[in-house]
């Protein structure tokens, strides 16, 4: 044996190796760490992957984000922890156990106390002829997904020029094998599946299920093919492959993607001697020990006790289990719940307990709804009294407490279980040891102890008993038993966030998320709404310099950031130029003037020294831009939460009464300011004089002029709630003037509320006024320079946004009436020109009425 | 083992084995039965998840197209009810306790996108479209008379 020794009254600190980093890795060191806080062990972590520990249950999100950061697990790589050492892009080659000493990638020799095999799994690759032809992919890593994806390009561009459609074939229709379909969907191929077995899904569902999916599945456009196997690939002249099915289905494929199944890599373990089970992996006992005291197995690796799990929460317990061990505790691995719940191209699946029946005895009572395309199924024991499993398909909603329930007596009729008019069971209906979260095996008991114990919100029952921290799918279930327990969840944004829109902001500007799809899967839940995307929208659009509509963020903008015009009742828009000041040119009233004539356009003054013209269609929004951009001026924002218009009197350079120029002053801050989103519309307001004649203190920053200089006032609203401006500090220079608009503002916009405006958000800082002026003039937080920066950034990185719509064909592609006829103009769009002024005629007449 | 079966729409209520369930089930699954005219919208990569697009239909008919994020496509009408305009597919897409829903652009009232239903009127339920991918192609059925 070798010299170190792992007496607890040695007084050095051990080294665990950790061989991969997978979520299972990851999870053990994030244990080890949290536990041992003596600083008994160091922790060493080899990774073969150049990317830290990721989310690979949801390696399908990385389509159309290919946002590797989107993925990245939580603390996953353990900066500022000096006993972890995180080696990327590092593969064991070779573990010598009796010098216990791992061999690396890069020829390093590391001597271990305790090693920890969390290698994972690798695709199982069918040794059909040609499986190892170009063209033909796993679907495992971030890696294998880049692969696919340019591989995908290249077939649809390849297609494209045939005047065919491209198509990929996914072999397996297991969960992973329907995941690969869909991500080859949203690729813009046509999936095909090829599964063995009868059904799709065959480890999950029944037949019944199966045939209701399988419907579900084929309805989107993916050819299932069922009971047949891969028989051959051969790769053709064009670049596409001939796939032959064992049922003598010949297919012409652009690229195949392998899912069936996957294996255990156990290939150091086996090299060095270890146990491995009969179908593979590495043979461990109920502590997840092998056969060497000082190796330990997790995950997809490891056969505990000979059983190999494919699942993240099994894996999950097995790292605690061996942090636990290797400070001296007594864990044991207490065996697996093998149920599932997914959704899978949309369609939700779920198999809990004994979902195929197999207890001697057992009742099964099946609902199917044919048009919702819905497939119920309960396996009870014979007395019909005790629920063992079950199976959901296309609606899985009942999942989370029917499992709860697995093992239990079922309170009535167990058929009402799957039943739609039969009564729903409630969470407060479940016993204290019902486990809510599977992931993380967190009952009832221990989330209402948290509640109990001053949990107020999801975060915080998160952060103390890791519910919900997986795949959330429990989420919805702690929420009900917050809400159950009199919390009150008042700040939260909307059902998909529980945080404010302050927290949200802190949130994004801390991680630098960048993406709604990332920032909801890590800090809400489901898919969003029109309140809390238009938010992020908006706190994204505070934070960069990118184009409301670029990637993503086009499918966050509300109704008028969206065409970026404003939304008129017909649905026409109406398009505002930019006006500083109420400043124009003969010319440019003679081209406005004009292009209210070409386009049909009704003219109106605004309240904001500019002018509107009504009615233009959506197609046409595009052509009156360009109008504007061939004279120099650019569209404006007459909408969504952003600075709207700098009112300003003539000042100085006309009036008598003038003392600054506040015309120019006017001028320099809408072009400072232009563009900025905020959390609810801005106004400003400069006069040239005491007389205040641009009506500032009206609105949220105006400026006064004095004879030395400018006051600055804040804080005034119109409408409904009128409030008056007020001063923040007088007699100011340009330059401070602008300094102080630059802080006020920005910290506004971190702060506020969603559709707050600057009176009631004045009205509820803690300190009010004063505060605001020690932070704004005095620099009392420290982040004067903070939120100058951010301001900057604002100022340098502002475009036209409606002439890079026209510099972009993508994005103007997008600005039609109709997609499948885009020179159509929507036939329901008509005015009526016989009265006083010209007014839209609905065709579509409202069928409703809104209530009063 | 007893395997017992109730179900609605229109399979009828049987008793027997699992493979009846098969045969039961297989017909019939979404979309709706019925011919269909089915109308070329526009390729699959036309579409911004998360965003809708309106689809004219033969005889002056509007249909809203939306693909979500997890690669579902809906089709419902595009005339929005409530002002008579023909807007809901630019409204926002998302979801209420999991029903995936399109607030109108207009005054936000919120449908879903799956039934068609208004989830605050009771009253009020869009008609609802079929949708297929073919070749990569999103078309949307019409029934047919």
């Amino acid at each position: 044996m070798s010299t170190t020794t792992e007496s607890p009254t040695d007084a050095g600190t051990r080294t665990v190796v950790v061989v991969g980093h997978g979520m299972v890795g990851h999870r053990f060191v994030e244990a080890l760490r949290s536990r041992d806080t003596e600083s008994t062990w160091k922790v060493v972590v080899l990774s073969e992957e150049a990317e830290a520990a990721y989310d690979r249950v949801g390696l399908s999100s990385y389509i159309g984000t290919w946002d590797r950061a989107s993925l990245a697990l939580g603390g996953n790589t353990y900066d500022g922890d000096d006993l972890v050492d995180l080696r990327l892009g590092t593969r064991a080659e070779h573990v010598d156990r009796d010098a216990r000493t791992v061999t690396t990638s890069s020829g390093e020799l590391i001597a271990y106390d305790s090693l920890v095999l969390a290698t994972g799994s690798h695709p199982f690759v069918p040794p059909v002829p040609g499986h190892d032809s170009a063209g033909c992919f796993v679907y495992r890593t971030l890696d294998d997904l880049d692969g696919i994806r340019t591989a995908a390009e290249a077939a649809i561009e390849r297609a494209a020029a045939k005047g065919r459609e491209a198509n990929g074939l996914v072999v397996g229709g297991g969960l992973l094998g329907l995941e690969a379909a869909n991500a080859l969907r949203l690729l813009g191929l046509t999936p095909h599946v090829v599964e063995f077995a009868p059904r799709l899904m065959p480890l999950q569902v029944d037949d019944g299920g199966g045939a209701v999916l399988e419907g579900l599945i084929s309805s989107l456009g993916v050819q299932v093919h069922t009971g047949a196997g891969t028989s051959s690939i051969a790769a053709q002249d064009d670049g596409r492959l001939a796939v032959e099915l064992s049922d003598g289905t010949a297919l012409l494929t652009d690229l195949v993607v392998f899912s069936a199944g996957v294996r255990p890599s156990d290939g150091v373990a086996r090299a060095a001697g270890l146990d491995v089970g009969e179908r593979g992996g590495v043979v461990t006992d109920l502590t997840c020990r092998t056969n060497d005291e000082n190796v330990w197995a997790v995950g997809e690796v490891a056969a505990v006790e000979g059983r190999c799990y494919g699942l993240v929460a099994p894996g999950y317990t097995m790292a605690e289990v061996v942090a636990d061990r290797l400070l001296g505790g007594e864990a044991t691995f207490p065996g697996a719940d093998l149920s599932t719940k997914l959704k899978l191209l949309g369609v939700d699946v779920a198999s809990f307990g004994d979902a195929m029946a197999t207890t001697p005895g057992a009742l099964e009572i099946v609902h199917t709804d044919a048009t919702k395309g819905t497939y119920a199924k309960v396996v009870v024991s014979d007395d019909a009294k005790t629920l063992l499993g079950g199976i959901l398909v296309g609606d899985a909603s009942a999942y989370t407490t029917l499992k709860a329930y697995v093992g239990r007596e079922v309170p009535g009729d167990p058929g009402a279980l799957v039943s739609p008019a039969g009564a729903e069971l409630g969470a407060d209906a479940l016993p204290d040891d019902a486990v809510i979260c599977s992931c993380n095996n967190v009952t009832k008991g221990s989330i209402c102890s948290a509640i109990a114990d001053g949990s107020c919100d999801l975060a915080a029952i998160k952060g103390c008993t890791n519910a919900g921290t997986t795949c959330g799918g429990c989420l919805p279930t702690v929420k009900k038993l917050l809400v159950d327990s009199g919390v009150e969840l008042s700040k939260a944004l909307c059902e998909h966030f529980e945080q404010s829109r302050a927290e949200l902001f802190e949130i994004v500007a801390s991680t630098g998320i960048r993406t709604f799809s990332a920032l909801v899967a890590r800090h809400g839940t489901g898919t969003g709404c029109e309140i809390c995307k238009p938010t992020v929208a908006s706190i994204l659009a505070s934070t960069s310099s990118d184009h409301v509509l670029d990637g993503e963020q086009a499918a966050l903008q509300d109704s008028n950031d969206h065409f970026l015009a404003n939304l008129q009742k017909n649905g026409t828009y109406s398009v505002v130029p930019r006006m500083p000041g109420g400043e124009v040119t003969a010319d440019q009233l003679i081209v406005i003037g004009q292009l209210a004539k070409d386009f049909g356009l009704y003219v109106k003054v605004t309240g904001g020294q500019r002018i509107d013209l009504f009615g233009a269609r959506v197609e046409q929004l595009p052509a009156i831009w360009q109008r504007l951009v061939d004279v120099g001026m650019e569209s404006g924002q007459a909408y969504g939460k952003s600075l709207r218009t700098v009112k300003s009197c003539v000042g100085s350079s006309w009036c008598r009464y003038g003392v600054q120029d506040s015309v120019g002053m006017a001028v320099d801050l809408e072009h400072r300011y232009r563009g900025l989103r905020s959390p609810h519309k801005i106004k400003f307001g400069v006069s040239g004089c005491a007389r205040e004649c641009a009506e500032a203190r009206g609105k949220d920053v105006g400026v006064i002029a004095t004879d030395r200089g400018w006051n600055l006032y804040v804080c005034g609203n119109g409408g409904q709630t009128p409030a008056h401006a007020r001063l923040l500090a007088s007699d100011l220079d340009d330059e401070t003037l602008v300094r102080y608009i630059d802080r006020f503002l920005m910290f506004y916009v971190r702060t506020a509320d969603r559709l707050q405006r600057t009176a009631p958000w004045l009205d509820a800082l803690e300190g009010g006024l004063d505060h605001l002026r020690a932070v704004v003039c005095e620099d009392s937080l420290g982040i004067a320079d903070d939120l100058e920066a951010a301001m900057g950034r604002h100022v340098e990185g502002y475009r036209d946004e409606w002439k890079a719509v026209l510099d972009d064909p993508e994005k103007l592609s997008r600005f039609v009436s109709f997609v499948n006829a885009p020179e159509e103009a929507d036939p329901t769009v008509a005015f009526d020109e016989s009265g006083p002024r010209k007014v839209p005629v609905l065709l579509g007449l409202p069928t409703v009425r809104e209530k009063v | 083992m007893t395997t017992l079966i109730t179900a609605v729409g229109n399979i009828s209520v049987e008793e027997g084995t699992r493979s009846t369930v098969r045969n039961a089930v297989r017909p019939g699954i979404l979309p709706a039965p019925g011919a269909k005219l089915w109308v070329p919208a526009c390729l699959v990569g036309r579409l911004v998840p998360g965003r809708g697009v309106a689809v004219l239909l033969p005889g002056g008919a509007q249909a809203a197209v939306f693909l979500l994020p997890n690669g579902m496509i809906y089709a419902i009408e595009n005339l929005d009810p409530y002002s008579g305009a023909a807007v809901l597919s630019r409204g926002l897409t998302g979801d209420r306790t999991g029903e995936p829903t399109v607030a109108s652009p207009l005054l936000k009232q919120v449908f879903s996108l799956r039934t068609g239903a208004a989830l605050d009127d009771p009253c009020v339920t869009l008609p609802t479209y079929a949708v297929r991918v073919q070749h990569g192609t999103v078309k949307v059925g019409v029934p047919l008379p």
